[in-house]
């Protein structure tokens, strides 16, 4: 069993997901797949916002210290009471309480993730792929959400859970967050005097 | 007075409510700021400085709803028409930013001027049937000082090449910043092809001003907040206002009621709920609107105010928006810098061929937009459109759709129509149970064909330019809805310029204010947001909005500016 956060999936859940996630985003010679980048930890965080203080739902700033100046990416912002009754409802659906349903009654993520893992199969991580992707097909909504996140995870910012290292930025050589460093006016107007590293073999990137 | 809590209260703290309160504090007067959303913009304390929120992240701004409003819990609706029924969608619809700052928070700042006719276009190119083509009460002229004025304040980088540039009484407060790569080769094509392009009037610094630094072009700009303070608009209006000790800004305070005389005829204050739904009330001299020409009517039709023209909510208009789109073999950076550098008008006006066009179609005219040469977001947003599968890592590599791709982004006139509107929707509510804003939209046959006639000019602009293939595609989209359900754009308008919805006007039984931003029919009540637009002009906004804001303060106070002249470099 590989790195776990465990803060809201459960082991075997955990597990699925990881297959899941490169199934729908499968590795290549260059590009990690989205489980192997850390897509399971990227929903578990997400799922179990709630289960840290503050919620690791807003990353803090203004610099990730990737680029220099002090990190704070790390620092996450306590939310609002606003934002708080959004992402409950979203993360944890509306479960009957009078606040959360003002539009009618909502099923949220840890509830979608819950039933759609476990709909999957005991056996969705032994099965052939071709098989795997059959039983994702038969929930499209769930596959859908389970996607959104894979590209999320791979490409959003690693403090959120996913792009473990930075790999997903790596492999399409993309830079990340810049700030403070920003660009040179020469690095935005003449880029091709400034060459780009090009991107590399998986198991050189990580 | 003694009874009062303040000379003005602010409904809005985007660049309307900012300017206001900039002006007002400037003159003396006391001013109080309610925002409904959030304050990530700048400490409430002295020296008032940033609070360091913002930063190089996608899923914070993008994906996560930071700058609110949270489709969940401040939900719009949308419909193209009543065949729609009471709505096609529901959540994300045009929703600018709710906190503190407002839109001009997460703008990239292009801030250029209309022109002349865009004040009198009725008088200029007369009527086109099924739209409400209408002049401005004000024209350029008494509008200049303003302007001038306020791209001092806001601090705009600029050039003076633009041919169809309107005459100047000063020049741009900076030089522009550095030119994006991909620009530098789609503006050649342009020129090649006969057009204009030049550099985008832009709120973000070149060089340091007001003591907030040059951008250093990190190239997450659009729908972002600045992580350096390099953007001017709103953060320095808000800072220098509070500096004068004269304004208070109460953020998550979400205004409900506009308080009246017994006769409803003079405003008298608000009533608003704080962050833990508590009423409170703040009583004013003077009360103004600036929460943005979706929310302002809204609170109005909430309030069942100011509406004696049954006008309110009525004639909005966005920016139609044209994108060609083209995929180039070599890599465009468009992820460094500014998200856009250089624009052309060339489409505004048109030329033999565009009125051939209109003719052809049975138009009298028809008017295009400004032109944005850009780029596309980030590799998040990138990656949902290649869909799952293995081809997803090496589409992502070959990045045909962010870092080989250029986009030209058409802000095309939309014109009034009475049936565009915001209303209330008649089930959906927003999280303290009020009522939410519904959008019934559908573009005019001038926008369609207006958009016909220039997509495949800019695709042939780009092949020019390099691309290997283009297309175009329109927001909101006109053909095969089917198709755009899962499109980043979606169903409904994707422009954040909103327009229309309080008229100005000289008439108060065709409009909702007065040439000076008052309405009507209400004493002590104004306007200082895009609501008041009486036509959507083919120009981004902001600029325009916040100069109008700055006349209206001024107006009030008694403060005009001393009419203009031009200036020569």
């Amino acid at each position: 069993m590989e790195h776990r956060i465990g803060a809201w999936l459960t082991e075997s859940e955990h597990a699925t997901l990881r297959v899941v996630m490169d199934v729908l985003v499968p590795n290549d010679e260059i590009s990690p797949g989205a489980g192997e980048a850390g897509a399971a930890d990227y929903v578990d965080l997400l799922l179990g916002a709630f289960s840290f203080e503050p919620p690791r739902l807003f990353a803090g700033g203004p610099f990730s210290g990737r680029q220099g100046g002090e990190a704070g990416f790390d620092q996450w912002l306590a939310l609002g009471a606003l934002d708080e009754l959004g992402w409950r409802i979203r993360i944890e659906g509306s479960n009957g309480l009078a606040d959360r349903e003002f539009n009618g009654p909502v099923v949220g993520w840890q509830q979608q993730y819950r039933s759609g893992l476990a709909a999957l199969g005991a056996d969705f991580c032994e099965s052939p792929v071709d098989e795997q992707r059959r039983r994702l097909d038969t929930d499209p909504e769930f596959a859908r959400l389970a996607f959104e996140h894979a590209c999320e995870s791979l490409y959003g910012d690693p403090v959120y859970g996913g792009n473990r290292n930075g790999s997903g930025w790596v492999a399409i050589g993309f830079d990340g967050d810049t700030q403070p460093r920003g660009w040179t006016d020469d690095e935005v107007s003449s880029p091709a005097a400034i060459p780009v590293a090009a991107p590399r073999a998986r198991d050189s990137a990580r | 007075m003694t009874d009062l809590d303040c000379d003005l209260v602010i409904v809005g703290s985007g660049p309307g409510g900012s300017t206001v309160a900039d002006v007002a504090t400037a003159h003396g007067r006391t001013v109080i700021v309610l925002e409904k959303g959030r304050n990530h913009l700048l400490s409430l304390e002295p020296p008032f400085a940033g609070l360091g929120r913002f930063g190089n992240d996608e899923l914070k701004f993008f994906e996560r709803h930071f700058l609110g409003p949270d489709p969940l819990t401040e939900p719009r609706t949308y419909r193209r028409s009543e065949a729609d029924g009471d709505r096609l969608l529901t959540g994300h619809v045009n929703s600018l930013p709710s906190t503190v700052g407002g839109g001009g928070t997460h703008a990239d700042a292009k801030l250029p001027r209309f022109r002349q006719r865009d004040f009198h276009l009725a008088s200029d190119l007369g009527p086109i049937e099924g739209a409400d083509v209408a002049d401005w009460p004000i024209s350029y002229d008494e509008l200049e000082p303003y302007y001038a004025e306020t791209e001092r304040l806001l601090g705009v980088a600029g050039e003076e090449t633009n041919p169809f540039a309107e005459w100047r009484s000063s020049p741009f407060p900076m030089p522009p910043g550095a030119d994006m790569y991909g620009s530098l080769i789609s503006a050649a094509a342009c020129e090649r092809a006969g057009y204009h392009p030049y550099r985008a009037p832009s709120g973000v610094n070149s060089v340091e001003y007001d003591g907030r630094p040059a951008c250093n072009n990190c190239g997450f700009c659009g729908a972002m907040g600045c992580a350096i303070e390099a953007k001017g608009d709103p953060v320095a209006l808000l800072r220098r206002a509070l500096r004068t000790g004269r304004c208070q800004i109460r953020p998550e305070s979400y205004v409900t009621t506009i308080t009246t005389t017994a006769d409803g005829k003079r405003a008298t204050g608000v009533r608003y709920l704080d962050a833990d739904r508590v009423q409170r009330e703040v009583r004013a001299g003077t009360v103004v609107l600036a929460c943005g020409a979706f929310e302002t009517p809204r609170l109005l039709l909430l309030n069942d105010l100011a509406n004696s023209s049954g006008l309110v909510g009525r004639n909005l208009t966005f920016h139609f928006q044209t994108m060609s789109v083209g995929s180039f073999p070599f890599p465009l950076y468009g992820e460094r810098g500014r998200c856009v550098t250089h624009v052309h008008d060339d489409f505004i006006d048109g030329d033999d061929t565009s009125m051939q066009a209109a003719r052809a179609a049975g138009l009298p005219w028809l008017r295009g937009g400004l032109t944005e040469h850009g780029a596309a977001a980030g590799p998040v947003l990138e990656s949902k459109t290649y869909g799952p599968g293995a081809h997803h890592g090496a589409s992502m590599r070959d990045s045909a759709l962010r870092r080989k791709m250029w986009v030209f982004t058409m802000q095309q006139e939309d014109l009034a129509q009475a049936s565009n509107r915001i209303d209330l929707d008649p089930t959906v509510t927003d999280a303290w149970g009020l009522p939410s804003g519904r959008v019934t939209y559908s573009p005019h046959r001038h926008e369609l064909v207006t958009s016909d006639h220039y997509a495949p000019i800019m695709e042939a602009i780009l092949r020019d330019a390099g691309a290997t293939w283009a297309f175009s595609t329109t927001s909101p989209p006109v053909r095969d809805l089917e198709l755009h359900v899962d499109s980043p754009l979606g169903l409904a308008p994707a422009s954040y310029h909103i327009m229309g919805t309080c008229r100005m006007g000289s008439d108060p039984t065709t409009s909702v204010v007065d040439p000076q931003g008052r309405f009507w029919d209400v004493d002590g009540l104004m306007c200082a947001d895009s609501s008041v637009f009486a036509t959507s002009a083919g120009y981004n906004p902001t600029m325009t909005l916040a100069s109008l804001a700055h006349r209206t303060a001024s107006l009030l106070l008694d403060e005009p500016l001393a009419p203009t002249v031009p200036y020569r470099p």
